[in-house]
């Protein structure tokens, strides 16, 4: 009896259309949200991440909106975030649909923003979102989408953001994001074995080999992409039932 | 019928009404103790903090119509710390009393495991249900929790493990209760919801 592997798409959002970008740059449109969120709710996913890439004020209307057309066509759980800055901030995404919230350049910019949504929301609500680079032999957070260093050792930082309340861990590399080369299991299992929380991995996936060494390699409790779902290079059902057939525990669609 | 859902000012009472939508099924929210104890029907949906939860009940006054709804048969169903609220107390706030239907204490699961338990699990079935008539014994339902109950009683239908068993589903007459959010938790959950409104017709 073992917690299944979960498997995650990921939409980037640009107000009301999802978009796509190679290594953060470069974005071109992918389709409407919730039409892609009714297609992975039949297909098997189990879970959705929705992501604000503008993550701009004067947006904001605009992506609660789209939460909220999300959530409708969902019966899975849904994960938001991009430019969330403070509790309220956090308390309009959960109210328009979002079981969680994630947190990034703000919880670095103010540590202090875990805690706060942890003890008002939850722990299980609040998941911390690491953009990381390897610089040598550390990884590094990024922070504004991966365009500043923030001088600080991702290992670390997703320890005390777990001290701090996060419940889960969304690690992104930054390395291997859009390359579509395979998810970074070394950062993935150095994240995984540092802190007592789940873990999801992002950024470098493509083939079903690249998840099950995610989850086997890496210690993932969850795997998120995006272009490879959104434009059917691999199908969520076909990704489950050969990790299945791989022996890792997963929750195959009927 | 109507299914009257506690909105305590937090928890996951929108998802939990579009599930019910999504059966066809009418809901309303309740604010107020006139609402609780002229329900038909009655959800208590729920995350976050068990002392939130207890405190939002008390302060609003809701603990004495929602006990004189289930004693009278009112068909309740209580969802993730929906269940923990039905216990006497939980370790999660020491202090803050529980709804006392169930002698049990809430724990907090052991830290062997990576916390909280989020995620896809199965369920380790002990009894039938009317809850989970129908539902494939391999299914996976959706958690997100912490703290559970760990001392089965008679009530309990069926467990889940992770780290410890627990207490997964409760089933007394017509008072229910899950650890999973059926809201979430694709056809599987869909199905729990269904019988829950088969048993309040």
């Amino acid at each position: 009896m073992s917690l299944a592997r979960r498997i995650i798409p990921c939409l980037d959002v640009d107000g009301d259309r999802v978009v796509k970008g190679v290594n953060f740059v470069g974005l071109r449109d992918a389709g409407d949200p919730a039409e892609l969120a009714a297609r992975y709710n039949a297909e098997g996913a189990d879970e959705l991440v929705v992501l604000d890439i503008a993550a701009s004020r004067d947006q904001r209307p605009t992506f609660l909106e789209t939460i909220r057309r999300v959530a409708a066509e969902l019966a899975i759980p849904l994960t938001a975030g991009g430019g969330i800055r403070s509790a309220d901030d956090a308390r309009a995404v959960l109210r328009a649909g979002a079981d969680k919230i994630t947190l990034n350049t703000a919880a670095v910019a103010r540590p202090e923003l875990i805690s706060e949504t942890s003890r008002e929301f939850g722990a299980q609500a609040v998941v911390l979102a690491i953009d990381a680079k390897r610089h040598g032999d550390e990884w590094m957070v990024m922070v504004r989408g991966g365009r500043d260093d923030a001088n600080m050792n991702a290992i670390t930082w997703a320890k005390r953001g777990v001290a701090l309340g996060a419940g889960e861990i969304l690690v992104t590399s930054m390395d291997r994001d859009g390359t579509k080369s395979g998810f970074d299991t070394a950062l993935t299992a150095a994240i995984s074995s540092a802190v007592s929380v789940p873990v999801i991995a992002s950024g470098g996936a493509k083939l079903p080999d690249h998840f099950a060494e995610v989850f086997t390699d890496g210690h993932a409790d969850a795997a998120l992409a995006a272009s490879i779902f959104h434009d059917r290079i691999q199908p969520i059902r076909e990704l489950k039932e050969f990790l299945y057939a791989r022996g890792i525990p997963v929750r195959l669609p009927c | 019928m109507k299914i009257t859902l506690l909105d305590y000012g937090a928890g996951n009472v929108a998802s939990v009404e579009r599930a019910l939508q999504r059966l066809g099924a009418e809901s309303q929210r309740a604010v107020t103790p006139e609402c609780v104890a002229n329900a038909n029907a009655l959800v208590l949906p729920g995350v976050g903090h068990f002392e939130t939860l207890i405190r939002a009940l008390d302060e609003r006054k809701l603990r004495a119509p929602l006990l004189n709804s289930i004693h009278r048969g009112v068909p309740f169903l209580g969802i993730c710390l929906g269940l923990q609220a039905l216990y006497v107390g939980s370790e999660e706030a020491p202090t803050m009393v529980g709804l006392q239907l169930f002698p049990a204490r809430v724990r907090s699961l052991p830290a062997v495991v990576k916390l909280p338990h989020m995620g896809w699990n199965r369920l380790v079935v002990r009894r039938s249900s009317r809850l989970l008539d129908g539902v494939d014994a391999d299914a996976y339902f959706y958690f997100a929790h912490s703290y559970a109950v760990i001392e089965p009683g008679k009530e309990t239908v069926a467990s889940c493990d992770y780290g410890k068993e627990f207490v997964a589903v409760l089933e007394q007459k017509k008072m229910c209760a899950v650890q999973f959010h059926p809201e979430k938790s694709g056809e599987a959950g869909a199905q729990v919801l269904r019988n829950f409104l088969g048993m309040c017709a």
